[in-house]
């Protein structure tokens, strides 16, 4: 199975290990990823709120180069995933708008190509009998909590990824790669990245009340899909920990990490040594790494 | 054509000029003037659609005055040739709408318009008449959003699809 | 001769705004056969009516069309109108330019041209209708009630009291239903049971009552006056006529930690069971799924041991008893969301979030905690309640756009009950709009708000979550356009009131419409609120919409009545325009029968003369007691004999020459 894969800006800077373990995981379940050539950014959280039509314009060029390859598009990370999908969406509705897009791209775009985040791929291409046929060391005893955040649930309508209110399916792939999930509440709230640098003492209180109702619950670790929440929860937690008089460390994960261990990978080549919360101790201590 | 002329008393014979009816209602068919507007025959059961376009009367929701309803106790009771006679009279475009399966009020009527739909819509191929001129839907009577709805989107393929000159009887 | 009479009415503006009524009337005086055409403001009204039956008389008409509303509001009107002067009924038609041109459309030579057009058609039309009789039908003079909650009680009692028999099914083991279930009543905070246990009492003494308990529909045949049920009678495992209803049986029954659902799950019952004390019938059922003799092959027996009257038969079966009716009243009732969409509330996943249903039997002194307010996770005393309103209701992104009407003043009167119960205790409201329309109701609300000290948040819910040993209900103040979050022990959520899950199904099977959201169609949301769009199916309770007690109650009375009405006739009119065979043109072939719905169409032998010979033929014959008018058979007809008179194809015909020309 051949997807074009569009990695997105974060995953060439702060979430290097995502990509890293993305293509490493894609490898061993074979998903082939054929990188968009000269892919450009997706807009992230700052064009659209610069220039609506830029917002579109961003996504729909790169959209429009996958189309050109015939290839479906795989987007591991939640805003990438997002604001391609937005992008489908708005040119979908408004023949307008679409023919707008299409001068200021210089490119047809008609809409052919599926956006997916690399978790759907895993799900519904690769199929969770085929994680579990592939297990080497089964994530065992390691319980996890499946944080989902804003972009990849919400709107309805916009994205269509999982359940807004209950998602499940980072849960579903986690457990049958042997990990054990706990059930929360906390999943698909806010933790207030984008004012990580403009609205910090918020910031770190939604970090806290987060990571608090994961531990309550049990959760040794956390894993994600979403480079922004990774970020915020990894960098803000020591901080939160301190606003909230407890000392909670929960390594936050990317599940391609954690699935890369379960898949056998050698744990040097997962990038787990760019965390904040160093996740290395746990992973030793389960006998995973 | 068959006209059905059956014991009742006092069914009389028509004559040609009786037939026709004059003047106010015939604005449709100025193709060539450029005030062409699509003349649409709409089949409502009374039940459910006909109940449905009064809700959206009752609501005030806006469709286009091209539409014109023929009431029918059930969808069931439309025969095929009555679709043929609006178009041999000019109508542009004619639907059908009736209950929603299972919903009927005469619990299978609308079965038979459903196996009907679609051979009409075969045939209207077949003698090379454009077959989205004919539609057929399932309105029930506290649909009248749905009935505008319909009508609005069908008045537009009709209009697309220019006057019925294909079927018209030279008048 | 055809003389035809054309009446434009104004209906005030609601006509005369858009559409240009003289213009129309003009129109229609250059159409064959039309000697006469006027308007008038309100042709519906008296002087509307006289000037028709005037211009009858003084014009020779003997034909007419009203060009006004839809024919579902005032056919039946002016049919009587022109009848009155002399006129057969079905000489009449109405061309409906309110609904579907007045009320449509903005622009008024448009909508002038359109509504010539319509009265054209129908002056086409009506020149080819002939003079209709209606036939008599019998009446059963018997009545069958649906559902035996509060609505289907009043009902059969009321219908009872006038001197005719009623049969209740109701599918439970005992009548009572919703109202059987609460605790108290708002505004004026009567016991529930106090006031609706004499009733039940009354229905199960009542000599013209007749109780199908545990009981449920299976199909309706026939038409009005004269339907033909059959109802489905779940084996009890108990005979009901040698049980005394002594409670040997339950008392001892080894299984005793089954759900009661009429306790919403919250409390417990054996697998042989009443659904509740005041149960009426008195006589108890085996739940067969649950039941040891039949999981384990006849082991266990004990009800059977301690029965003193014999009653246990475990060989019962399901039984169906044909019955035939003369009316229907359909009391069905309601129930609550499940809220499966909404999981941010965690209805079903945190014990302590609850329904409305929930909260009444925890407060009932019949409840499962004998009346004391205690959470289901733990059993401790709530020391703060959340109650959230509109959930699930008033939500067209997740299903249901409508107002559920009765847990604005619920929700207030459990505040009230809580705070009464538990005076320490903090009750937080939040709400969308609060809505009072009612009797007493604005006062009872203020009296929340004012006496008892309850806290109205306006603003929707967001998120409910555990925390430690208690729940956190976040959402938003809108008032301070503030987020805020409650602390609560439990949190109550008025959950929609929908209609039964089957409510389609059975409509199906009755032959009644529903709505979009399932509940049963009414004949006409203002004028006949009760009567459903099939002759002698009547409507009462939350079937039809959302309601309160005494709306319930009300309606109720009101379908008892017009149940009376038609059992107080000798005989039903029976619907003119049925299906008719013109026996000279059948050639037999029977195309016609297989389509008809109603089975209404038998073969007949006809004598006739063929040259000199008289022969014996074999053609189609219709049961006009049968007949629905529905036309299947004259579109199925390849001979042109079986006609639909008032929609015969010349009529249909010559409306759609009409609107196409």
């Amino acid at each position: 199975m051949k997807l074009a894969y569009y990695p997105g800006c974060s995953l060439c800077g702060t979430a290097r290990e995502y990509n890293i373990s993305t293509i490493k995981v894609s490898e061993k379940l074979g998903i082939e990823l054929e990188e968009i050539p000269d892919w450009s950014c997706c807009g992230a959280t700052s064009a659209h709120t610069s220039s609506p039509l830029l917002g579109v314009a961003l996504p729909a060029r790169n959209l429009a180069i996958a189309e050109e390859m015939g290839l479906d598009v795989a987007a591991p990370c939640a805003a990438c995933y997002h604001n391609l999908s937005a992008a489908r969406v708005k040119m979908d509705r408004d023949h307008l708008l679409r023919k707008r897009i299409e001068e200021i791209i210089d490119r047809k775009y008609r809409g052919k190509v599926k956006v997916l985040p690399l978790a759907e791929v895993i799900l519904s291409r690769v199929g969770l009998d085929a994680v579990r046929d592939s297990l080497v060391h089964p994530l065992a005893g390691l319980k996890m909590a499946a944080y989902y955040g804003c972009l990849m649930v919400r709107p309805k309508g916009i994205v269509d990824f999982d359940d807004p209110e209950n998602p499940t399916k980072l849960d579903q792939i986690m457990e049958a790669a042997g990990g054990e999930m706990v059930d929360w509440s906390h999943k698909t709230e806010c933790c207030g990245a984008s004012l990580s640098l403009t609205g910090t003492e918020l910031c770190v209180d939604l970090v806290g009340r987060i990571l608090e109702r994961a531990a309550e619950e049990g959760a040794e670790c956390i894993v994600t899909a979403c480079p922004f929440c990774q970020a915020n929860l990894d960098m803000r937690q020591a901080e939160a920990a301190t606003k909230l008089k407890t000392d909670f460390r929960l390594p936050v994960l990317y599940f391609t990490q954690l699935l890369g261990i379960a898949l056998g990978l050698p744990a040097g080549e997962l990038g787990l040594d760019s965390h904040v919360v160093d996740p290395r101790p746990l992973l030793r201590e389960k006998g995973l790494i | 054509m068959p006209v059905n002329e059956s014991a009742a008393a006092e069914a009389e014979m028509m004559t040609e000029a009786e037939m026709t009816t004059d003047g106010a209602s015939g604005a449709g068919a100025d193709a060539g003037t450029g005030t062409w507007e699509p003349r649409i025959v709409a089949f409502c059961c009374n039940w459910c659609s006909y109940a449905g376009a009064d809700l959206a009367g009752t609501s005030r929701k806006q469709y286009p005055a091209n539409i014109r309803i023929v009431r029918v106790p059930c969808s069931g009771r439309i025969n095929p040739q009555y679709i043929l006679r609006a178009f041999q009279r000019g109508a542009d475009g004619v639907m059908v709408a009736g209950c929603h399966p299972g919903d009927c009020h005469y619990t299978t009527g609308n079965y038979y318009t459903r196996r009907r739909f679609s051979v009409v819509q075969r045939f209207l191929e077949y003698v090379g008449l454009h077959p989205d001129r004919f539609s057929g839907h399932w309105i029930s009577g506290s649909e009248g959003e749905k009935f505008v709805q319909t009508a609005r989107e069908f008045t537009e393929k009709v209009r697309s699809l220019g006057p019925n000159e294909k079927m018209r009887d030279v008048l | 001769m055809k003389r035809i009479g054309v009446f434009v009415c104004h209906c005030g503006t609601n006509i005369a705004a858009t559409v240009d009524v003289e213009k129309v009337a003009e129109s229609a005086r250059h159409l064959p056969h039309v000697v006469f055409a006027t308007t008038y403001k309100f042709m519906c009204a008296d002087p509307g009516q006289k000037l028709i039956a005037d211009a009858i008389r003084e014009h020779a008409l003997n034909r007419v069309v009203v060009a006004a509303c839809s024919p579902h509001m005032h056919e039946r009107t002016f049919r009587k109108a022109v009848e009155r002067a002399g006129v057969n009924p079905y000489l009449m038609e109405v061309a409906n330019v309110r609904e579907q041109c007045s009320w449509v459309h903005r622009d008024k030579p448009v909508g002038t041209e359109k509504a010539a057009a319509l009265v054209a058609a129908a002056v086409a039309k009506v020149a080819r209708n002939v003079p209709l009789e209606s036939g008599k039908l019998p009446v059963e003079r018997r009545a069958l009630v649906v559902g035996g909650g509060i609505a289907g009680i009043q009902a059969a009692l009321d219908i009872a009291e006038s001197g005719y028999h009623v049969t209740i099914v109701e599918r439970e083991q005992s009548v009572g239903g919703r109202m059987a279930q609460l605790d108290k009543t708002f505004p004026t905070l009567d016991c529930s049971s106090c006031i609706l246990t004499p009733k039940m009492v009354d229905v199960g003494h009542h000599p013209m009552i007749e109780i199908c308990s545990y009981s449920e529909i299976e199909s309706v045949e026939g038409y009005v006056g004269n339907f033909e049920v059959t109802i489905r009678r779940k084996a009890t495992s108990v005979d009901p006529d040698v049980c005394t209803g002594c409670g040997e049986c339950w008392n001892r029954c080894p299984v005793k930690k089954l759900p009661s659902s009429f306790n919403m799950d919250l409390g417990h019952r054996p697998a042989i069971y009443v659904d509740f004390p005041q149960a009426i019938p008195n006589v108890p059922v085996i739940d067969r799924a649950n039941c040891t003799y039949y999981l384990r092959d006849g082991k266990c027996r004990v009800c059977e041991k301690v029965c003193p009257t014999k009653a246990i038969d475990f060989t019962l079966e399901d039984r169906l008893v044909k019955e035939r009716f003369g009316a229907i009243v359909m009391a069905t009732g309601f129930q609550t969301a499940s809220l499966q969409q909404y999981p941010e509330w965690g209805l079903g996943t945190y014990p302590d979030v609850v329904t409305g249903l929930h909260f009444e039997r925890l407060v009932s002194s019949t409840g499962p905690t004998e009346g004391k307010i205690k959470r289901p996770s733990d059993g401790k005393e709530p020391k703060s309640v959340v109650f959230v309103l509109c959930a699930g209701s008033r939500d067209e992104a997740r299903g249901r756009s409508y107002c559920s009407k009765a847990c604005c003043m619920y929700s207030a009167k459990q505040a009230i009950l809580l705070r009464e119960k538990i005076p320490q205790a903090q009750a937080h409201v939040f709400y969308m709009d609060i809505r009072t329309a009612g009797k007493d109701y604005e006062e009872f609300y203020m009296r929340a708000k004012e006496e008892y000290g309850v806290n109205y948040i306006r603003g929707r819910v967001a998120k409910v979550y555990p925390e430690k040993d208690h729940l956190v209900v976040r959402g938003e103040d809108t008032l301070l356009g503030r987020p805020v979050a409650v602390e609560a022990d439990m949190v109550v959520l008025a959950a929609a009131i929908e209609p039964r899950a089957d409510a389609a199904a059975l409509a199906q099977k009755v032959g009644i419409s529903y709505n979009r959201d399932h509940f049963f169609s009414e004949a006409h949301p203002k004028l006949r609120p009760v009567e459903s769009n099939t002759g002698g199916v009547f409507l009462a309770g939350c079937c039809q919409g959302p309601k309160d007690i005494p709306e319930t109650v009300a309606q109720a009375s009101a379908a008892a009545a017009k149940v009376v009405q038609m059992f107080s006739k000798d005989a039903l009119v029976s619907e003119a325009q049925l299906a008719s065979v013109n026996e000279a043109w059948c050639i037999g072939c029977f195309l016609c029968q297989p389509v008809c719905p109603y089975k209404a169409i038998q073969p007949k032998e006809i004598e006739e003369r063929r040259g000199r010979d008289k022969i014996k033929r074999t053609v189609s014959s219709v049961n006009t007691g049968l007949c629905q008018g529905c036309g299947a058979c004259a579109v199925a007809c390849p001979s042109g004999a079986m006609r639909l008179n008032g929609f015969t194809d010349e009529q249909i015909l010559a409306e759609v020459d009409a609107v196409c020309l």
